[in-house]
């Protein structure tokens, strides 16, 4: 036996009585808009309200009364409450505590000239704390080759693994794939010239010299910058940030030299490694796909490619490895106190690391160009 | 020197960039004291205790650890004033990558000599006071939320400093787990002579404990009663606000059943 919500409203001179009645829920459409219409009738001078047959109703219905109410109070109307007692009580509570001055948020937009120019100012002193991080990271290294550092070698290892002995398989995979992606791609305008053997030389020098480095850097960007970030992030809300400094031990000493130095070293050793996959790859097009000569594939390479692109490759990795280790930490360490801060600590440090090796890549490119090695 | 106080606050200003949280915050600690910094959520307890770590430099005023002023010098002379100060984070703040023993032991490791066979036998012992004798290989993550606090203490105990500060240390405990660390700080207090600066607003704490207190008021955004909690409860001249906290709103009139509401 379900009724529906009613609102009935009778003139009587200057008064007005709203007669709540049926079933009030939330789920309903309700009669509403009339009865706040008809306040807004100027004669009106008083406001009766009263719940003859009503059922049971929830919040829906106590809505409909604080609005009815409040439109009555900006108009100077007065309002005579025959509720039942619940139901006045619930009015009351909801009128007891005026709402605090300035408390709800003024929105506040920004003109696109003042954005701009705010993002502009605001650049110098991210710099400036940018460029102190550095310099944190910088002396805390020193601390270290002077053996003050409160690094734990413990930490430094297990950072070693994580980022180097872990990272192996997938590195190994997508090195793997894009060696066999370089070739094909290759092999398409080389064997219209019946220049197969070239693919040897195709993948060995783009991988050696560029492509492997760039391959462990985008893995590393969202294996080991995330990870780095969420940690430290995670560990700055929960104060356990604030516990070392506290305890007199720096957290660059503690939580960021172990992991940028442990990048730092581990990059090259993985490049050399997806250097090789991305060569085996290579290998795996040319003699299945292209029917070359095993061993023939194998002098080609070796004849193509020299130890100078090898070195070239190793420094786009170094290179990679303190632009990931470092994004990753400093969106950790100045993370603010909350999930979402971790979260978007992460995506930052991700994006940042990942920019951070193309642009790495352009200007190491051109630097080695205008050196013409 | 018993007329040095071993923490002092002098006209204490507290904000952030433009917005004041608290002026004119003054008050002392005597040594052997166990003082609580009282106030309702928001009012800026948990930042003035971070001024008192070293975590939040005042806008203005003055924080003085016995004879040294410890904003006035750098930030080696900070570190130096809180290697003999332990501190209790409200989540305990253990190191989630350590053990228990781990977390007593860095403390140790950095400012002692002690070798690590030496260096665990004190962790131990340390866990051992405050109950948690048999859990030195466990991860801050495996074991309860008042182990943690506890386990929090026995990492700020490591280096037996005479001052202690402690914050929220019952919020988030049972009733009795709540007992059993305030049992602990007065056993604490009594054996190692330890003071303590606890920020709290757990008034079974408060009453049970204190020797002295400060109610820092959230709309005045200063300190509006001055005193030992009973005492300040009872006087005729305690600021409202205060009165109001120290006996929970005083008679509860004007707050609603359940019952009328339904």
């Amino acid at each position: 036996m379900e009724s529906s919500p009613q609102v009935a409203v009778l003139y009587q001179g200057a008064s007005l009585r709203v007669s709540v009645g049926g079933q009030w829920r939330m789920d309903r459409a309700l009669p509403v808009d009339q009865a706040l219409e008809d306040i807004a009738d100027t004669h009106v001078r008083e406001l009766y309200l009263e719940a003859k047959n009503l059922d049971s109703w929830d919040t829906s219905l106590l809505v409909f009364l604080v609005r009815l109410i409040r439109t009555a109070q900006t108009r100077d109307i007065a309002v005579n409450m025959e509720l039942p007692d619940g139901l006045k009580h619930l009015v009351r509570m909801a009128f007891a505590v005026p709402a605090q001055v300035g408390a709800a948020r003024a929105s506040t937009r920004d003109s696109l000239f003042s954005a701009v120019g705010g993002a502009a100012l605001a650049l110098i002193p991210r710099l400036t704390l940018f460029l102190c991080f550095i310099g944190e990271i910088v002396t805390s290294f020193r601390r270290l080759l002077s053996g003050r550092a409160q690094m734990r070698i413990q930490d430094f290892v297990d950072a070693v693994y994580e980022c180097g002995v872990c990272s192996l398989p997938i590195i190994a995979l997508t090195s793997l794939l894009f060696g066999l992606i370089l070739a094909f791609v290759g092999a398409i305008q080389l064997t219209r010239f019946g220049a197969q053997i070239y693919v040897a030389g195709l993948v060995g020098i783009g991988m050696l010299r560029v492509m492997g480095a760039v391959m462990v850097g985008v893995v590393m960007s969202g294996r080991v910058g995330a990870a780095y970030a969420a940690l430290i992030g995670a560990m700055r809300v929960n104060e356990e940030v604030d516990a070392l400094s506290v305890a007199g031990i720096s957290p660059i000493d503690f939580l960021v030299l172990p992991r940028v130095l442990a990048l730092t070293l581990m990059t090259p050793f993985l490049t050399l490694y997806a250097d090789l996959m991305g060569i085996c790859g290579g290998y795996f097009v040319g003699v299945v796909i292209l029917d070359l000569n095993p061993l023939e594939y194998v002098t080609a390479t070796a004849q193509m490619t020299s130890f100078r692109h090898m070195f070239i490759g190793l420094v786009y990795g170094t290179v990679f490895g303190v632009i990931i280790s470092v994004a990753g930490c400093r969106q950790g360490i100045f993370c603010a106190g909350s999930a979402q801060a971790v979260g978007q600590a992460t995506t930052k440090a991700v994006v940042q690391s990942i920019v951070g090796i193309i642009v790495a890549t352009a200007l190491l490119t051109v630097i080695f160009n205008v050196l013409d090695v | 020197m018993p007329d040095v106080p071993l923490l002092r606050a002098c006209d204490l200003q507290l904000g952030y960039g433009g917005f004041v949280l608290m002026r004119n915050v003054s008050f002392e600690v005597r040594a052997g004291e166990i003082f609580f910094i009282m106030g309702g959520s928001g009012c800026g307890k948990s930042t003035l205790l971070r001024a008192f770590m070293g975590l939040k430099s005042p806008q203005a005023g003055r924080i003085f650890y016995g004879k040294e002023d410890f904003w006035g010098g750098g930030a080696e002379k900070r570190r130096r004033i809180m290697r003999r100060t332990g501190v209790l984070f409200q989540g305990g703040a253990l190191w989630s990558s350590m053990t228990l023993a781990e977390n007593v032991g860095l403390v140790l490791r950095g400012y002692t000599e002690l070798s690590d066979e030496e260096v665990r036998q004190h962790a131990s012992l340390k866990l051992a006071l405050v109950g948690l004798a048999g859990f030195e290989d466990y991860y801050p993550s495996e074991i309860s939320g008042g182990m943690r606090k506890r386990a929090g203490l026995a990492r700020a105990l490591a280096l037996d400093p005479p001052a202690l500060l402690l914050d929220e240390p019952s919020a988030g405990l049972d009733p009795v787990s709540s007992r059993m660390l305030d049992d602990l700080i007065l056993e604490l207090r009594a054996t190692l002579r330890s003071t303590f600066v606890i920020v709290s607003h757990e008034l079974a704490s408060i009453f049970a404990i204190a020797d002295n207190s400060i109610f820092l008021d959230a709309a005045t955004r200063s300190v509006t009663a001055y005193g030992k909690p009973q005492d300040l409860a009872r006087a005729p001249d305690t600021e409202n606000n205060a009165v109001n906290f120290l006996t929970r709103g005083g008679d509860c009139t004007n707050t609603l059943s359940i019952k009328d509401v339904a």
